[in-house]
């Protein structure tokens, strides 16, 4: 269809937040971005901005005190968005299931459309999780990928 | 008197990819005042580890950071030793040495990278990222996993190293030391890099005590203070000397970890040549007995204790952690004011922040 359409799907911009994870997660994020997995070269680019991201990859369990940012910065973020919860504990809180400051899973404040498990999640299994959104992003914009 | 404004530096920002932070009061482009703010990614670890039971906080404590989350893992087996006490086997002692300076190879290779980001020195950032992945293919290799190893258990360790991985472990070390010689060399001697980082952040050796700071950031003060000198597990066996520069500035701290990076290499090639046969691990006798234990063990980013109480039971009384970023971030209150707003991520990068450390 139209061009911004297009170069969604072809250069989605992403930004990283983190929640309250261990960073386990966050460092296979940014090594995501590095030469051996290297997404740049389908045109995925880290977002400090959330104005300027298509993409909200979250990491780690919601907690009391970063539930309101991550809220924030999700209604940051222009429409069509799509919300990618990486590792166990993005997912459903995992090991800190009974951490008192812990709420749970992303989905717990925001609407999550991929979830990637893996304790810290792989950087095969985080691509593999953007292509799965761009793959919705598509079905929902109605244009091939 | 130019106006001042207060400026917000996290908690979700570029430079660092965890929620802390900083309000900034400016005078124009001078930082005249810094109030750091905690707490974004508390989960209440301590208290989980109370309410699990003794073997499982094993993997809850690696959790707490996932960069020295190894080391995180056989600290808290350390302590829950110590509380029989039980004595581990002289090859499981060696094992967690050399993980330990494995995380600890990593770990450097990973801040020298960010702190080249922090700069904007993108192709160098995205160069030490390149050799870090070898040593964490060696980490998966021999451990299973990339990030969280999860190789300690209490009274030893889970998996062994057969002489096929040692081999190549010995020949990826060898060539990670040779891919970073070179890449070292641009950071240590290169003019662009000192003019961004030398004279920034500077401490003294007086305000480095008075401060209580720990690891590398302390060590680039002029102090002579590292937790490994205690000769824990295999550290005394080996030959080990802190590494210590005089500057205390941003470039210092680059130049201590570069120097911990070669030793770190070092240590584990040594390590491996000693390597002793036997078990890996000692079974414990019942629960942990009623007692109290301190560990104290070096990570990538200073000095981590832990304290463990027992009851008897199977889960524990008490577990307390301090973790090396929570000592280190009172000297930005020391050394923010007086820098340029530009200067602010290098110098908050400096002392290798690590914030699902300090909050758990």
């Amino acid at each position: 269809m139209g061009i911004i359409a297009t170069s969604r799907l072809k250069s989605p911009w992403i930004m990283h937040f983190d929640n309250s994870s261990c960073n386990g997660c966050d460092i296979e994020v940014l090594a995501c971005l590095t030469p051996l997995y290297d997404v740049e070269r389908f045109g995925i680019v880290n977002m400090g901005n959330p104005k300027h991201a298509d993409v909200l990859v979250v990491t780690g369990p919601v907690n009391r005190r970063t539930a309101r940012v991550l809220k924030n910065l999700y209604e940051q973020i222009p429409g069509p968005k799509m919300v990618i919860a990486v590792g166990t504990c993005g997912t459903s809180g995992g090991v800190f299931h009974n951490c008192y400051n812990v709420l749970g899973g992303v989905d717990k404040v925001i609407p999550v459309d991929v979830y990637v498990p893996g304790c810290a999640a792989r950087p095969e299994a985080i691509i593999d999780g953007v292509v799965l959104a761009l793959q919705k992003l598509a079905k929902l914009q109605g244009v091939a990928l | 008197m130019a106006p001042r404004t207060i400026t917000p530096f996290g908690p979700q920002h570029p430079v660092l990819p965890e929620p802390i932070q900083l309000k900034l009061e400016l005078e124009d482009e001078r930082v005249v005042g810094v109030v750091p703010a905690i707490g974004y990614g508390h989960r209440g670890i301590e208290k989980a580890c109370e309410l699990n039971e003794y073997p499982k906080n094993i993997y809850l404590c690696e959790r707490i950071c996932g960069i020295c989350s190894a080391i995180h893992g056989m600290t808290y087996c350390d302590v829950v030793e110590k509380l029989w006490p039980l004595e581990i086997p002289p090859r499981a002692s060696y094992l967690r040495t050399i993980w330990a300076e494995m995380a600890r190879t990593h770990s450097h290779l990973l801040w020298l990278g960010l702190l080249a980001d922090a700069f904007g020195f993108e192709s160098m950032f995205m160069q030490y990222w390149r050799i870090r992945e070898k040593v964490l293919d060696i980490l998966e290799i021999t451990t299973g996993h990339r990030v969280t190893q999860s190789v300690s258990i209490v009274g030893g360790v889970r998996r062994d190293i057969d002489d096929d991985q040692k081999k190549h472990c010995i020949e990826v070390l060898k060539d990670v030391r040779k891919e970073a010689e070179a890449l070292n060399n641009v950071l240590v001697n290169d003019y662009t890099v000192k003019a961004r980082t030398v004279g920034k952040g500077v401490l003294s050796y007086d305000q480095a005590i008075a401060l209580g700071l720990c690891g590398p950031h302390l060590r680039a003060s002029g102090v002579k203070e590292d937790c490994r000198t205690q000769g824990y597990w295999a550290y005394g066996d080996l030959s080990y000397e802190p590494i210590v520069a005089t500057g205390g500035d941003s470039f210092s701290r680059a130049a201590v970890r570069v120097g911990e990076l070669y030793q770190a290499i070092d240590l584990q090639l040594e390590a491996f040549g000693k390597l002793p046969e036997g078990e890996l691990a000692a079974k414990p006798k019942g629960n942990p007995p009623a007692n109290e234990a301190v560990s104290r063990v070096e990570q990538p980013r200073g000095e981590v204790f832990y304290y463990a109480k027992g009851n008897g039971t199977r889960n524990l009384e008490r577990l307390r952690v301090r973790t090396p970023t929570y000592a280190n971030i009172p000297s930005l209150l020391v050394m923010l004011p007086g820098c340029e707003l530009a200067d602010v991520p290098i110098i908050v990068l400096s002392i290798d922040p690590c914030i699902s450390c300090t909050e758990r």
